[in-house]
């Protein structure tokens, strides 16, 4: 324990292109096995194939992932997988709920409707993180939790194996941490954890 | 959070629960057990539309201005649907309830929240390529009377065609489905036999009874924008309106797990979300 735990209740994060290599190799096993947030992730898939995302993630990570249900109370701990196909919200309670309104940027799940969604519940005490992507989807959500009072993160372009999201994210909030992914990686090793 | 965002966010969702208590007494709408997060989405859009600075003006214009809730009513309720929409669950309902269906003299068909008509008539054709038809009557209902209205003419844009053939290929289609419509000035017109075997009219999930006894109900993408109670209200009209061992199909990623009446269902078509009603409740 280097350094202290960051003061998050949650997390969101999204990316598209190059993104499943990052939080299968970095992200997710970066999570403390004694997670004590609850975790969101969008991650932009194509609708109508069955997803096999959550099979390949759960092999990586030291905590229970579940693709999200409507619904489905939220445990600390926990990684959520938003479904193909349907938004992903965090409704009051918290609780999960799914939304089938149409593609926001052509996107369903959206990342901006997830995080803005979590923005509103979790307010400060939110970290949101935009990944390497290919459209802009994740900007206008990364500063609703940035106008929160919310941690804002972006994957640094320069490294990003798909450089437009994150830097979509960062034109529209130029005061969110840029960091590279091993930074990202160390970041969430500092989640709150459960004492044991 | 910031003081100031705090304070507008908190001011935002004490503005959109006078709207729908609004809404409740000047329309009778009742949105008030809707789920907030898809609420809050939809009523930034309507905002946008209407040209509204706050949920309070929109909410002047509605009581003052009677065309206003036509229109809102079209952002409050779903519009997005297609036919044989998640193919495996139509492929599932031929293979898992069809021949069930077919020891029932008459059938009667449920579905609830129709939107703008895709569901039912996906139903309709997907009964008549099982030999039902002649025997099954389909209610199909919603709150939107400006939805109800487009499902009853039965007019699609020619753009969604392909999208539709292909799904309808994917579920188990027996027919093609150039066959069920006319092509038009960029159009594409449902039989009108299918037409007749629908009823199509208003009801509420969330104010109004059970008016029949089915076998299926379909209800798909509707209970998202619930919150519990109603999800468990709506549900308990499913289970109430089912004969004994009726079928309910819900959304993909819908679940009755959280619900109270959760333990009245037993899957029949797990991944397809096709549930049955268990003797006796």
């Amino acid at each position: 324990m280097s350094e202290r735990a960051l003061a998050v209740d949650a997390v969101v994060i999204g990316g598209s292109a190059g993104v499943v290599q990052v939080l299968l190799h970095e992200l997710l096993p970066a999570l403390p096995a004694a997670l004590a947030a609850p975790v969101f992730i969008v991650v932009h898939v194509p609708r109508d194939r069955p997803t096999l995302l959550p099979q390949l993630f759960r092999e990586r990570s030291a905590v229970p992932l579940l693709e999200a249900e409507d619904k489905m109370p939220i445990k600390p701990g926990c990684v959520y997988l938003a479904p193909p196909d349907y938004h992903l919200l965090v409704d009051d309670g918290p609780q999960l709920a799914l939304s089938a309104d149409e593609p926001i940027q052509f996107s369903r799940p959206s990342i901006d409707a997830l995080f803005e969604s979590a923005a509103d519940w979790y307010g400060e005490r939110l970290l949101g993180i935009v990944l390497t992507g290919a459209s802009s989807d994740g900007a206008q959500g990364l500063r609703a939790v940035r106008d929160a009072g919310g941690m804002a993160v972006v994957e640094d372009p320069d490294t990003a194996a798909t450089p437009y999201m994150p830097s979509a994210a960062r034109a529209l909030v130029p005061d969110a941490t840029v960091l590279s992914r091993e930074r990202i990686a160390a970041l969430l090793a500092r989640l709150p954890v459960s004492k044991p | 959070m910031d003081a100031e965002v705090a304070r507008s966010a908190r001011t935002r969702d004490i503005e959109l629960k006078l709207l729908l208590d609004a809404i409740y007494l000047r329309y009778h709408y009742d949105f008030r057990s809707y789920a907030v997060a898809s609420l809050r989405r939809r009523m930034t859009a309507a905002l946008a539309r209407f040209g509204c600075e706050t949920v309070s003006q929109l909410q002047e214009r509605l009581l003052h201005d009677p065309t206003t809730f036509p229109q809102l009513l079209d952002y409050l309720t779903v519009q997005v649907s297609e036919m044989f929409r998640d193919p495996a669950y139509f492929l599932a309902l031929r293979e898992r309830v069809v021949p069930l269906l077919r020891t029932y003299p008459s059938l009667k068909v449920w579905v609830a929240g129709c939107s703008t008509g895709e569901e039912a008539y996906s139903l309709a054709i997907l009964l008549r390529e099982e030999g039902l038809a002649s025997r099954t009557q389909i209610y199909a209902t919603d709150i939107n009377p400006h939805a109800l209205r487009r499902a009853e003419a039965g007019i699609y844009e020619l753009d969604r065609i392909a999208l539709f053939t292909e799904n309808h290929r994917r579920s188990g289609g027996k027919s093609s489905f150039s066959d069920w419509y006319t092509a038009g000035y960029g159009r594409a017109v449902l039989d009108r036999e299918l037409r007749r075997q629908i009823v199509f009219s208003d009801h509420s999930l969330a104010t109004d009874t059970v008016f029949a006894e089915v076998q299926l109900v379909s209800c798909r993408n509707v209970l998202i924008y619930f919150n519990r109670p109603l999800q468990d209200r709506a549900l308990g009209l499913f289970r109430e309106a089912l004969c004994p061992r009726g079928f309910l199909g819900v959304g993909a990623r819908e679940s009755l797990r959280f619900s109270a009446h959760g333990h009245a269902f037993e899957d029949v078509a797990r991944d397809e979300r096709i549930f049955r009603k268990r003797a006796g409740a």
